[in-house]
Protein backbone atom coordinates (compact mmCIF):
# COMPACT_ATOMS: atom_id res chain seq x y z
CA UNK A 1 0.00 0.00 0.00
CA UNK A 2 1.12 3.48 -0.81
CA UNK A 3 1.74 5.99 1.92
CA UNK A 4 -1.18 8.32 2.52
CA UNK A 5 -0.43 12.04 2.49
CA UNK A 6 -2.67 13.09 5.36
CA UNK A 7 -2.35 16.80 4.70
CA UNK A 8 -3.97 16.39 1.31
CA UNK A 9 -6.71 14.20 2.69
CA UNK A 10 -7.63 16.78 5.32
CA UNK A 11 -7.61 19.54 2.74
CA UNK A 12 -9.91 17.47 0.51
CA UNK A 13 -12.23 16.91 3.44
CA UNK A 14 -12.29 20.64 4.18
CA UNK A 15 -13.15 21.44 0.55
CA UNK A 16 -15.96 18.90 0.64
CA UNK A 17 -17.38 20.41 3.82
CA UNK A 18 -17.37 23.93 2.39
CA UNK A 19 -19.14 22.75 -0.73
CA UNK A 20 -21.90 20.81 1.02
CA UNK A 21 -22.64 23.73 3.35
CA UNK A 22 -25.52 25.07 1.21
CA UNK A 23 -27.11 21.63 1.22
CA UNK A 24 -26.74 21.44 4.97
CA UNK A 25 -28.54 24.77 5.42
CA UNK A 26 -31.22 23.67 2.96
CA UNK A 27 -31.77 20.52 4.99
CA UNK A 28 -31.98 22.15 8.41
CA UNK A 29 -34.34 24.80 7.05
CA UNK A 30 -36.67 22.36 5.39
CA UNK A 31 -37.03 20.15 8.47
CA UNK A 32 -37.80 22.99 10.85
CA UNK A 33 -41.26 23.76 12.25
CA UNK A 34 -42.87 27.10 11.45
CA UNK A 35 -42.57 28.40 15.01
CA UNK A 36 -38.95 27.37 15.40
CA UNK A 37 -36.88 30.53 15.08
CA UNK A 38 -33.51 29.02 15.89
CA UNK A 39 -30.58 29.76 13.62
CA UNK A 40 -30.40 27.91 10.31
CA UNK A 41 -27.04 26.53 11.41
CA UNK A 42 -28.72 24.58 14.19
CA UNK A 43 -30.20 21.23 13.20
CA UNK A 44 -33.71 20.63 14.55
CA UNK A 45 -33.72 18.00 17.26
CA UNK A 46 -37.05 16.56 16.11
CA UNK A 47 -38.57 15.04 13.01
CA UNK A 48 -41.00 17.37 11.29
CA UNK A 49 -42.27 16.64 7.80
CA UNK A 50 -45.17 19.08 7.37
CA UNK A 51 -43.06 21.38 5.19
CA UNK A 52 -42.62 18.60 2.66
CA UNK A 53 -46.27 17.62 2.71
CA UNK A 54 -47.39 21.21 2.23
CA UNK A 55 -44.84 21.99 -0.46
CA UNK A 56 -45.69 18.86 -2.39
CA UNK A 57 -49.39 19.71 -2.32
CA UNK A 58 -49.31 23.48 -2.77
CA UNK A 59 -46.72 23.50 -5.56
CA UNK A 60 -48.45 20.59 -7.31
CA UNK A 61 -45.15 18.82 -7.52
CA UNK A 62 -46.53 15.46 -8.65
CA UNK A 63 -47.95 16.95 -11.82
CA UNK A 64 -44.86 19.06 -12.33
CA UNK A 65 -42.71 15.97 -12.02
CA UNK A 66 -44.72 14.15 -14.69
CA UNK A 67 -44.52 17.16 -17.02
CA UNK A 68 -40.79 17.39 -16.45
CA UNK A 69 -40.35 13.73 -17.29
CA UNK A 70 -42.41 13.98 -20.48
CA UNK A 71 -40.58 17.08 -21.68
CA UNK A 72 -37.13 15.69 -20.93
CA UNK A 73 -37.74 12.25 -22.38
CA UNK A 74 -39.50 13.55 -25.48
CA UNK A 75 -36.77 16.09 -26.13
CA UNK A 76 -34.00 13.59 -25.49
CA UNK A 77 -35.33 11.08 -28.01
CA UNK A 78 -35.85 13.72 -30.70
CA UNK A 79 -32.45 15.31 -30.08
CA UNK A 80 -30.64 12.01 -30.55
CA UNK A 81 -32.70 11.07 -33.59
CA UNK A 82 -32.63 14.37 -35.46
CA UNK A 83 -29.12 15.29 -34.36
CA UNK A 84 -27.43 12.01 -35.25
CA UNK A 85 -28.92 11.68 -38.72
CA UNK A 86 -28.21 15.33 -39.47
CA UNK A 87 -24.55 14.90 -38.57
CA UNK A 88 -23.94 11.95 -40.87
CA UNK A 89 -23.85 13.84 -44.18
CA UNK A 90 -22.17 16.81 -42.46
CA UNK A 91 -19.31 14.60 -41.30
CA UNK A 92 -18.97 12.33 -44.33
CA UNK A 93 -19.63 14.57 -47.31
CA UNK A 94 -17.87 17.83 -46.79
CA UNK A 95 -19.13 19.64 -49.84
CA UNK A 96 -19.06 23.43 -49.71
CA UNK A 97 -22.82 23.39 -49.12
CA UNK A 98 -22.53 21.01 -46.20
CA UNK A 99 -19.70 22.97 -44.68
CA UNK A 100 -21.88 26.06 -44.79
CA UNK A 101 -24.80 24.21 -43.20
CA UNK A 102 -22.52 22.94 -40.46
CA UNK A 103 -21.26 26.47 -39.91
CA UNK A 104 -24.79 27.76 -39.47
CA UNK A 105 -25.60 25.12 -36.87
CA UNK A 106 -22.40 25.51 -34.90
CA UNK A 107 -22.34 29.30 -34.87
CA UNK A 108 -25.53 29.12 -32.80
CA UNK A 109 -23.47 27.49 -30.04
CA UNK A 110 -22.22 30.88 -28.98
CA UNK A 111 -25.43 32.87 -29.02
CA UNK A 112 -28.06 31.95 -26.44
CA UNK A 113 -31.57 31.63 -27.90
CA UNK A 114 -32.86 33.76 -25.06
CA UNK A 115 -32.03 36.83 -27.15
CA UNK A 116 -34.91 36.07 -29.53
CA UNK A 117 -37.44 35.64 -26.74
CA UNK A 118 -39.88 38.36 -27.83
CA UNK A 119 -40.40 37.26 -31.44
CA UNK A 120 -40.26 33.61 -30.41
CA UNK A 121 -43.10 34.15 -28.00
CA UNK A 122 -45.20 35.67 -30.76
CA UNK A 123 -44.37 32.80 -33.09
CA UNK A 124 -45.33 30.20 -30.48
CA UNK A 125 -48.67 31.96 -29.97
CA UNK A 126 -49.24 31.94 -33.74
CA UNK A 127 -48.63 28.21 -34.15
CA UNK A 128 -50.62 27.29 -31.04
CA UNK A 129 -47.59 25.99 -29.19
CA UNK A 130 -48.16 28.02 -26.03
CA UNK A 131 -48.86 25.99 -22.89
CA UNK A 132 -48.29 22.79 -24.84
CA UNK A 133 -45.67 20.27 -23.93
CA UNK A 134 -44.95 19.62 -27.61
CA UNK A 135 -44.26 23.34 -28.03
CA UNK A 136 -41.57 23.46 -25.38
CA UNK A 137 -40.19 20.11 -26.57
CA UNK A 138 -39.66 21.49 -30.08
CA UNK A 139 -37.92 24.53 -28.61
CA UNK A 140 -35.63 22.44 -26.43
CA UNK A 141 -34.80 20.19 -29.36
CA UNK A 142 -33.97 23.12 -31.63
CA UNK A 143 -31.82 24.86 -29.04
CA UNK A 144 -29.95 21.63 -28.28
CA UNK A 145 -29.21 20.89 -31.93
CA UNK A 146 -26.04 23.01 -32.18
CA UNK A 147 -24.18 21.17 -29.40
CA UNK A 148 -25.64 17.83 -30.55
CA UNK A 149 -24.57 18.27 -34.16
CA UNK A 150 -21.19 19.60 -33.06
CA UNK A 151 -20.52 16.52 -30.94
CA UNK A 152 -21.91 13.94 -33.38
CA UNK A 153 -20.14 15.43 -36.40
CA UNK A 154 -16.85 15.52 -34.55
CA UNK A 155 -17.30 11.94 -33.41
CA UNK A 156 -18.36 10.53 -36.78
CA UNK A 157 -15.41 12.23 -38.47
CA UNK A 158 -13.10 10.39 -36.09
CA UNK A 159 -14.47 6.98 -37.09
CA UNK A 160 -12.41 5.41 -39.91
CA UNK A 161 -14.26 5.40 -43.20
CA UNK A 162 -13.00 1.90 -44.18
CA UNK A 163 -15.83 0.18 -42.34
CA UNK A 164 -18.45 1.94 -44.38
CA UNK A 165 -16.45 1.54 -47.57
CA UNK A 166 -16.38 -2.21 -47.08
CA UNK A 167 -20.12 -2.33 -46.52
CA UNK A 168 -20.67 -0.11 -49.54
CA UNK A 169 -18.74 -2.53 -51.72
CA UNK A 170 -20.85 -5.34 -50.30
CA UNK A 171 -23.82 -3.51 -51.76
CA UNK A 172 -25.37 -1.85 -48.76
CA UNK A 173 -27.27 1.37 -49.49
CA UNK A 174 -26.03 4.59 -47.99
CA UNK A 175 -28.91 4.91 -45.55
CA UNK A 176 -28.47 1.32 -44.49
CA UNK A 177 -24.82 2.08 -43.84
CA UNK A 178 -25.82 4.68 -41.35
CA UNK A 179 -28.10 2.64 -39.18
CA UNK A 180 -26.33 -0.71 -39.54
CA UNK A 181 -22.70 0.30 -39.25
CA UNK A 182 -22.53 3.74 -37.73
CA UNK A 183 -25.41 3.85 -35.29
CA UNK A 184 -24.06 1.10 -33.01
CA UNK A 185 -20.71 2.90 -32.89
CA UNK A 186 -22.34 6.09 -31.72
CA UNK A 187 -23.29 4.80 -28.25
CA UNK A 188 -20.62 6.58 -26.20
CA UNK A 189 -21.14 9.97 -27.83
CA UNK A 190 -24.90 9.51 -27.53
CA UNK A 191 -24.49 9.13 -23.77
CA UNK A 192 -22.56 12.41 -23.73
CA UNK A 193 -25.16 14.18 -25.84
CA UNK A 194 -28.04 12.93 -23.71
CA UNK A 195 -26.39 13.95 -20.45
CA UNK A 196 -25.26 17.39 -21.62
CA UNK A 197 -28.60 18.32 -23.16
CA UNK A 198 -31.08 16.57 -20.87
CA UNK A 199 -29.66 18.04 -17.66
CA UNK A 200 -30.26 21.50 -19.10
CA UNK A 201 -33.74 20.59 -20.25
CA UNK A 202 -34.70 19.01 -16.94
CA UNK A 203 -33.49 22.13 -15.10
CA UNK A 204 -34.78 24.68 -17.56
CA UNK A 205 -36.54 27.67 -16.11
CA UNK A 206 -35.98 30.58 -18.47
CA UNK A 207 -37.98 29.09 -21.35
CA UNK A 208 -40.51 27.05 -19.43
CA UNK A 209 -41.60 30.09 -17.43
CA UNK A 210 -42.57 31.87 -20.67
CA UNK A 211 -44.08 29.06 -22.64
CA UNK A 212 -45.75 26.98 -19.93
CA UNK A 213 -47.75 29.57 -18.04
CA UNK A 214 -50.86 27.48 -17.43
CA UNK A 215 -50.72 25.71 -14.10
CA UNK A 216 -51.46 22.26 -15.52
CA UNK A 217 -48.39 22.53 -17.74
CA UNK A 218 -45.90 23.73 -15.12
CA UNK A 219 -42.59 21.93 -14.84
CA UNK A 220 -40.76 21.69 -11.51
CA UNK A 221 -38.88 24.99 -11.74
CA UNK A 222 -41.93 26.94 -12.90
CA UNK A 223 -44.09 25.38 -10.19
CA UNK A 224 -41.45 26.24 -7.58
CA UNK A 225 -41.13 29.86 -8.69
CA UNK A 226 -44.89 30.36 -8.42
CA UNK A 227 -44.87 28.64 -5.07
CA UNK A 228 -41.98 30.76 -3.86
CA UNK A 229 -43.61 34.08 -4.70
CA UNK A 230 -46.85 32.96 -3.05
CA UNK A 231 -45.39 31.57 0.17
CA UNK A 232 -42.37 33.81 0.55
CA UNK A 233 -42.86 33.99 4.31
CA UNK A 234 -43.04 30.26 4.88
CA UNK A 235 -39.34 29.73 4.51
CA UNK A 236 -39.60 26.10 5.63
CA UNK A 237 -42.05 25.35 2.83
CA UNK A 238 -39.85 26.99 0.24
CA UNK A 239 -36.85 25.03 1.49
CA UNK A 240 -38.76 21.77 1.42
CA UNK A 241 -39.99 22.53 -2.10
CA UNK A 242 -36.45 23.24 -3.29
CA UNK A 243 -35.25 20.09 -1.56
CA UNK A 244 -37.87 17.95 -3.32
CA UNK A 245 -37.21 19.67 -6.64
CA UNK A 246 -33.49 18.90 -6.45
CA UNK A 247 -33.81 15.25 -5.42
CA UNK A 248 -34.55 13.47 -8.73
CA UNK A 249 -31.60 14.83 -10.69
CA UNK A 250 -29.28 14.51 -7.70
CA UNK A 251 -30.12 10.82 -7.44
CA UNK A 252 -29.54 10.28 -11.14
CA UNK A 253 -26.24 12.13 -10.84
CA UNK A 254 -25.02 10.13 -7.86
CA UNK A 255 -25.76 6.82 -9.59
CA UNK A 256 -24.40 7.80 -13.00
CA UNK A 257 -21.79 10.35 -11.97
CA UNK A 258 -19.01 8.64 -13.88
CA UNK A 259 -20.94 9.27 -17.10
CA UNK A 260 -21.69 12.86 -16.17
CA UNK A 261 -18.04 13.69 -15.62
CA UNK A 262 -16.81 11.66 -18.59
CA UNK A 263 -19.48 13.28 -20.74
CA UNK A 264 -18.37 16.78 -19.87
CA UNK A 265 -14.67 15.92 -20.20
CA UNK A 266 -14.96 14.20 -23.56
CA UNK A 267 -17.35 16.88 -24.85
CA UNK A 268 -14.85 19.56 -23.86
CA UNK A 269 -11.72 17.85 -25.10
CA UNK A 270 -13.31 17.35 -28.53
CA UNK A 271 -14.01 21.09 -28.66
CA UNK B 1 -38.10 -2.45 -49.65
CA UNK B 2 -36.49 -2.03 -53.02
CA UNK B 3 -37.25 1.57 -53.72
CA UNK B 4 -34.90 1.49 -56.67
CA UNK B 5 -37.25 -0.54 -58.83
CA UNK B 6 -40.01 2.01 -58.23
CA UNK B 7 -38.00 4.92 -59.51
CA UNK B 8 -36.28 3.35 -62.48
CA UNK B 9 -36.34 6.56 -64.40
CA UNK B 10 -33.76 8.02 -62.02
CA UNK B 11 -30.37 7.43 -63.62
CA UNK B 12 -28.14 5.11 -61.63
CA UNK B 13 -25.45 7.74 -61.17
CA UNK B 14 -27.88 10.24 -59.69
CA UNK B 15 -29.42 7.63 -57.44
CA UNK B 16 -26.09 6.73 -56.01
CA UNK B 17 -25.08 10.31 -55.44
CA UNK B 18 -24.19 11.03 -51.82
CA UNK B 19 -26.17 14.25 -52.15
CA UNK B 20 -29.29 12.25 -51.25
CA UNK B 21 -27.87 11.93 -47.79
CA UNK B 22 -28.29 15.65 -47.35
CA UNK B 23 -31.96 14.91 -46.83
CA UNK B 24 -30.93 13.68 -43.40
CA UNK B 25 -30.26 17.18 -42.13
CA UNK B 26 -33.44 18.67 -43.52
CA UNK B 27 -35.46 18.08 -40.30
CA UNK B 28 -32.77 19.80 -38.23
CA UNK B 29 -32.53 22.66 -40.70
CA UNK B 30 -36.31 23.06 -40.70
CA UNK B 31 -36.48 23.36 -36.90
CA UNK B 32 -33.56 25.76 -37.00
CA UNK B 33 -35.20 27.98 -39.55
CA UNK B 34 -38.58 28.02 -37.82
CA UNK B 35 -37.52 28.50 -34.21
CA UNK B 36 -34.29 30.47 -34.58
CA UNK B 37 -33.80 32.23 -37.93
CA UNK B 38 -37.40 33.31 -38.53
CA UNK B 39 -37.88 34.72 -35.00
CA UNK B 40 -34.49 36.39 -35.22
CA UNK B 41 -35.54 38.31 -38.34
CA UNK B 42 -38.88 39.18 -36.80
CA UNK B 43 -37.03 40.42 -33.73
CA UNK B 44 -35.02 42.85 -35.84
CA UNK B 45 -38.32 44.11 -37.21
CA UNK B 46 -40.04 44.52 -33.84
CA UNK B 47 -37.18 46.63 -32.56
CA UNK B 48 -38.30 49.37 -34.95
CA UNK B 49 -41.87 49.36 -33.63
CA UNK B 50 -43.77 50.29 -30.50
CA UNK B 51 -45.47 46.87 -30.33
CA UNK B 52 -46.97 46.01 -26.92
CA UNK B 53 -46.67 42.25 -27.21
CA UNK B 54 -50.28 41.27 -27.83
CA UNK B 55 -52.07 43.81 -30.09
CA UNK B 56 -52.50 43.09 -33.77
CA UNK B 57 -51.34 46.58 -34.64
CA UNK B 58 -48.23 48.60 -33.99
CA UNK B 59 -46.54 51.71 -35.30
CA UNK B 60 -43.15 51.97 -36.94
CA UNK B 61 -41.07 54.30 -34.85
CA UNK B 62 -37.73 54.10 -36.61
CA UNK B 63 -34.69 54.18 -34.36
CA UNK B 64 -36.51 55.48 -31.27
CA UNK B 65 -36.03 52.26 -29.31
CA UNK B 66 -32.31 52.29 -30.00
CA UNK B 67 -32.00 55.96 -29.09
CA UNK B 68 -33.93 55.28 -25.89
CA UNK B 69 -31.70 52.32 -25.12
CA UNK B 70 -28.46 54.24 -25.41
CA UNK B 71 -29.68 57.05 -23.17
CA UNK B 72 -31.37 54.80 -20.58
CA UNK B 73 -29.41 54.85 -17.29
CA UNK B 74 -31.03 51.53 -16.29
CA UNK B 75 -29.59 49.91 -19.39
CA UNK B 76 -26.12 51.25 -18.63
CA UNK B 77 -26.33 49.72 -15.18
CA UNK B 78 -27.68 46.45 -16.56
CA UNK B 79 -24.87 46.18 -19.14
CA UNK B 80 -22.35 46.69 -16.35
CA UNK B 81 -24.08 43.96 -14.29
CA UNK B 82 -24.10 41.60 -17.26
CA UNK B 83 -20.36 42.04 -17.69
CA UNK B 84 -19.76 41.42 -13.99
CA UNK B 85 -21.86 38.25 -14.18
CA UNK B 86 -20.12 37.07 -17.31
CA UNK B 87 -16.48 38.02 -16.83
CA UNK B 88 -16.49 37.97 -13.02
CA UNK B 89 -17.90 34.45 -12.76
CA UNK B 90 -15.63 33.17 -15.53
CA UNK B 91 -12.58 34.61 -13.78
CA UNK B 92 -13.43 33.21 -10.33
CA UNK B 93 -14.62 29.87 -11.68
CA UNK B 94 -11.44 29.30 -13.63
CA UNK B 95 -9.02 30.39 -10.91
CA UNK B 96 -10.68 28.23 -8.27
CA UNK B 97 -11.41 25.50 -10.80
CA UNK B 98 -7.74 25.39 -11.80
CA UNK B 99 -6.62 25.27 -8.18
CA UNK B 100 -8.98 22.36 -7.51
CA UNK B 101 -7.96 20.58 -10.69
CA UNK B 102 -4.25 20.83 -9.82
CA UNK B 103 -5.00 19.67 -6.29
CA UNK B 104 -7.11 16.70 -7.41
CA UNK B 105 -4.60 15.70 -10.08
CA UNK B 106 -2.52 14.20 -7.27
CA UNK B 107 -2.71 10.98 -5.39
CA UNK B 108 -5.63 11.52 -3.04
CA UNK B 109 -7.85 8.81 -1.65
CA UNK B 110 -10.82 11.16 -1.32
CA UNK B 111 -10.39 12.37 -4.85
CA UNK B 112 -13.49 10.80 -6.42
CA UNK B 113 -15.72 11.92 -3.58
CA UNK B 114 -14.34 15.46 -3.65
CA UNK B 115 -14.84 15.71 -7.39
CA UNK B 116 -18.40 14.43 -7.09
CA UNK B 117 -19.28 16.96 -4.40
CA UNK B 118 -17.70 19.94 -6.14
CA UNK B 119 -19.50 19.14 -9.39
CA UNK B 120 -22.85 18.37 -7.76
CA UNK B 121 -24.24 21.96 -7.77
CA UNK B 122 -23.71 22.18 -11.53
CA UNK B 123 -26.40 19.60 -12.23
CA UNK B 124 -29.01 21.24 -10.00
CA UNK B 125 -31.36 23.81 -11.47
CA UNK B 126 -29.90 27.32 -11.09
CA UNK B 127 -33.31 28.49 -9.92
CA UNK B 128 -33.24 26.05 -7.00
CA UNK B 129 -29.61 26.95 -6.34
CA UNK B 130 -30.70 30.58 -6.09
CA UNK B 131 -33.35 29.69 -3.50
CA UNK B 132 -30.86 27.65 -1.50
CA UNK B 133 -28.50 30.62 -1.33
CA UNK B 134 -31.35 32.94 -0.52
CA UNK B 135 -31.43 31.22 2.88
CA UNK B 136 -27.86 32.42 3.40
CA UNK B 137 -28.39 36.01 2.31
CA UNK B 138 -31.81 36.73 3.88
CA UNK B 139 -31.85 39.90 5.95
CA UNK B 140 -33.82 38.33 8.80
CA UNK B 141 -32.56 34.98 9.97
CA UNK B 142 -30.25 34.37 7.02
CA UNK B 143 -27.36 32.03 7.72
CA UNK B 144 -24.74 34.69 6.98
CA UNK B 145 -26.35 37.29 9.19
CA UNK B 146 -26.53 34.80 12.03
CA UNK B 147 -22.76 34.67 11.89
CA UNK B 148 -22.34 38.42 11.44
CA UNK B 149 -24.58 39.14 14.46
CA UNK B 150 -22.11 37.27 16.64
CA UNK B 151 -19.62 40.07 15.96
CA UNK B 152 -21.79 43.08 15.09
CA UNK B 153 -25.01 44.69 16.26
CA UNK B 154 -26.67 45.13 12.88
CA UNK B 155 -27.38 42.55 10.18
CA UNK B 156 -26.19 43.42 6.67
CA UNK B 157 -28.56 43.63 3.73
CA UNK B 158 -26.40 41.93 1.14
CA UNK B 159 -29.14 41.44 -1.46
CA UNK B 160 -30.92 44.74 -0.83
CA UNK B 161 -27.82 46.85 -1.27
CA UNK B 162 -27.18 47.79 -4.92
CA UNK B 163 -23.43 47.88 -4.21
CA UNK B 164 -23.22 44.28 -3.11
CA UNK B 165 -26.11 42.32 -4.62
CA UNK B 166 -24.50 41.86 -8.04
CA UNK B 167 -21.39 40.40 -6.42
CA UNK B 168 -23.38 38.07 -4.20
CA UNK B 169 -25.14 36.69 -7.28
CA UNK B 170 -21.76 36.34 -9.00
CA UNK B 171 -20.49 34.34 -6.02
CA UNK B 172 -23.47 32.00 -6.20
CA UNK B 173 -23.02 31.47 -9.93
CA UNK B 174 -19.31 30.85 -9.32
CA UNK B 175 -20.02 28.32 -6.59
CA UNK B 176 -22.52 26.52 -8.77
CA UNK B 177 -20.45 26.17 -11.93
CA UNK B 178 -16.81 26.13 -10.84
CA UNK B 179 -17.15 22.34 -10.97
CA UNK B 180 -17.51 22.62 -14.74
CA UNK B 181 -14.20 24.48 -14.99
CA UNK B 182 -12.61 21.97 -12.64
CA UNK B 183 -13.76 18.92 -14.62
CA UNK B 184 -12.65 20.38 -17.95
CA UNK B 185 -9.27 21.51 -16.63
CA UNK B 186 -8.74 18.19 -14.85
CA UNK B 187 -9.41 16.38 -18.13
CA UNK B 188 -6.88 18.72 -19.75
CA UNK B 189 -4.29 17.96 -17.09
CA UNK B 190 -4.74 14.24 -17.47
CA UNK B 191 -3.88 14.22 -21.17
CA UNK B 192 -0.51 15.87 -20.51
CA UNK B 193 2.03 13.05 -20.84
CA UNK B 194 3.80 12.20 -17.56
CA UNK B 195 7.20 12.04 -19.34
CA UNK B 196 7.10 15.79 -19.94
CA UNK B 197 7.08 16.45 -16.22
CA UNK B 198 9.72 13.81 -15.59
CA UNK B 199 11.97 15.24 -18.29
CA UNK B 200 11.56 18.74 -16.85
CA UNK B 201 12.34 17.47 -13.37
CA UNK B 202 15.51 15.79 -14.59
CA UNK B 203 16.50 19.06 -16.22
CA UNK B 204 16.23 20.60 -12.78
CA UNK B 205 12.93 22.45 -13.08
CA UNK B 206 11.11 23.21 -9.82
CA UNK B 207 7.38 22.82 -9.31
CA UNK B 208 6.66 26.43 -10.22
CA UNK B 209 8.71 26.43 -13.38
CA UNK B 210 7.26 23.03 -14.38
CA UNK B 211 3.80 24.59 -14.11
CA UNK B 212 4.81 27.65 -16.09
CA UNK B 213 6.68 25.92 -18.88
CA UNK B 214 4.98 22.52 -19.14
CA UNK B 215 1.52 22.45 -17.59
CA UNK B 216 0.26 25.91 -18.47
CA UNK B 217 1.03 25.86 -22.23
CA UNK B 218 -0.27 22.32 -22.65
CA UNK B 219 -3.43 23.15 -20.74
CA UNK B 220 -4.26 25.97 -23.16
CA UNK B 221 -6.97 24.11 -25.16
CA UNK B 222 -8.82 23.14 -21.99
CA UNK B 223 -8.58 26.72 -20.71
CA UNK B 224 -10.12 27.96 -23.95
CA UNK B 225 -13.16 25.69 -23.64
CA UNK B 226 -13.62 26.35 -19.95
CA UNK B 227 -13.33 30.13 -20.19
CA UNK B 228 -15.59 30.47 -23.22
CA UNK B 229 -18.25 28.19 -21.71
CA UNK B 230 -18.25 30.11 -18.44
CA UNK B 231 -18.30 33.52 -20.10
CA UNK B 232 -21.32 32.59 -22.19
CA UNK B 233 -23.04 31.05 -19.18
CA UNK B 234 -22.48 34.16 -17.06
CA UNK B 235 -23.50 36.67 -19.74
CA UNK B 236 -26.93 35.08 -20.13
CA UNK B 237 -27.52 34.63 -16.40
CA UNK B 238 -31.22 34.57 -15.61
CA UNK B 239 -32.43 31.94 -13.13
CA UNK B 240 -30.21 32.77 -10.16
CA UNK B 241 -31.05 36.47 -10.40
CA UNK B 242 -34.77 35.74 -10.56
CA UNK B 243 -34.53 33.47 -7.54
CA UNK B 244 -32.38 35.71 -5.37
CA UNK B 245 -33.42 39.31 -6.04
CA UNK B 246 -35.88 39.26 -8.94
CA UNK B 247 -33.58 41.90 -10.52
CA UNK B 248 -34.12 44.31 -7.66
CA UNK B 249 -34.10 46.56 -5.85
CA UNK B 250 -35.25 48.47 -8.92
CA UNK B 251 -33.09 47.15 -11.75
CA UNK B 252 -29.94 47.21 -9.64
CA UNK B 253 -29.16 43.49 -10.05
CA UNK B 254 -30.81 42.89 -13.44
CA UNK B 255 -28.93 41.30 -16.33
CA UNK B 256 -29.87 41.91 -19.94
CA UNK B 257 -31.95 38.70 -19.92
CA UNK B 258 -33.96 39.56 -16.82
CA UNK B 259 -34.41 43.15 -17.99
CA UNK B 260 -35.81 41.89 -21.28
CA UNK B 261 -38.19 39.61 -19.40
CA UNK B 262 -39.42 42.41 -17.17
CA UNK B 263 -39.93 44.84 -20.03
CA UNK B 264 -41.92 42.30 -21.98
CA UNK B 265 -44.07 40.64 -19.34
CA UNK B 266 -44.06 43.31 -16.65
CA UNK B 267 -44.50 46.42 -18.78
CA UNK B 268 -45.79 45.14 -22.15
CA UNK B 269 -42.97 47.03 -23.78
CA UNK B 270 -42.34 44.36 -26.42
CA UNK B 271 -40.71 46.58 -29.05
CA UNK B 272 -38.20 47.86 -26.54
CA UNK B 273 -37.68 44.37 -25.10
CA UNK B 274 -36.87 43.08 -28.60
CA UNK B 275 -34.34 45.90 -28.93
CA UNK B 276 -32.69 44.82 -25.66
CA UNK B 277 -32.67 41.26 -27.02
CA UNK B 278 -30.79 42.42 -30.10
CA UNK B 279 -28.29 44.30 -27.94
CA UNK B 280 -27.78 41.13 -25.92
CA UNK B 281 -27.22 39.19 -29.12
CA UNK B 282 -24.53 41.61 -30.24
CA UNK B 283 -22.81 41.81 -26.86
CA UNK B 284 -22.69 38.06 -26.31
CA UNK B 285 -21.50 37.25 -29.82
CA UNK B 286 -18.84 39.94 -29.82
CA UNK B 287 -17.52 39.08 -26.36
CA UNK B 288 -17.57 35.31 -26.92
CA UNK B 289 -15.96 35.47 -30.35
CA UNK B 290 -13.31 37.84 -29.05
CA UNK B 291 -12.47 35.43 -26.25
CA UNK B 292 -12.54 32.45 -28.59
CA UNK B 293 -10.33 34.19 -31.13
CA UNK B 294 -7.84 35.42 -28.57
CA UNK B 295 -7.64 32.11 -26.68
CA UNK B 296 -7.30 30.05 -29.87
CA UNK B 297 -4.45 32.24 -31.04
CA UNK B 298 -2.87 31.91 -27.63
CA UNK B 299 -3.06 28.11 -27.94
CA UNK B 300 -0.97 28.10 -31.10
CA UNK B 301 1.55 30.63 -29.85
CA UNK B 302 2.10 28.61 -26.68
CA UNK B 303 2.31 25.27 -28.43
Amino acid sequence: MRKIAWGREWLALLICLVHVLPFYILTTTSFKAYDDFSSKWVAPGYLYLDNFVNAWREADLDRALVNNAIVTLGSGVLIVLIGSIASYPLARHRTPLNRAVYGVFVSALIVPPLTILVPLYKFMVDIGGMNQLWGIILLHVTFSLPITIFLYTGFISSIPYELEEAALIDGAGRFKLFYLILLPLLKPITATVVILTCVNIWNDFQFSVFFLQKKEMHTITVALSGFFSQYNNYIGWVAAGSFLGAIPITLVYLFLQRYFIQGLSSGAVKG
Amino acid sequence: MNLKSLVRFVPERLWNSPAWLNLLYVPALLLFGLFILYPFIRGLMYSFTNWDGYSQTFKWIGLSNYRRMFSDPDVARVIRNTFIYGLGSALFQNIIGLAYALFLNQNIRMRALTRTIIYLPAIISPLIMGYIWYFFFQYNGGAINDVILLFADEPVNLLGDPDTNVWMITIVNTYQFLGVAMVILLAGLQVIPKDFHEAATIDGAGALSRFRHVTWPLLAPAVTVSVVLNVIGGLKLFDVITAMTNSGPGYSSASLSTLMYQLYFGRQDAGYAATIGNLMFVIISVVSFTFLFYLKRRETSLA
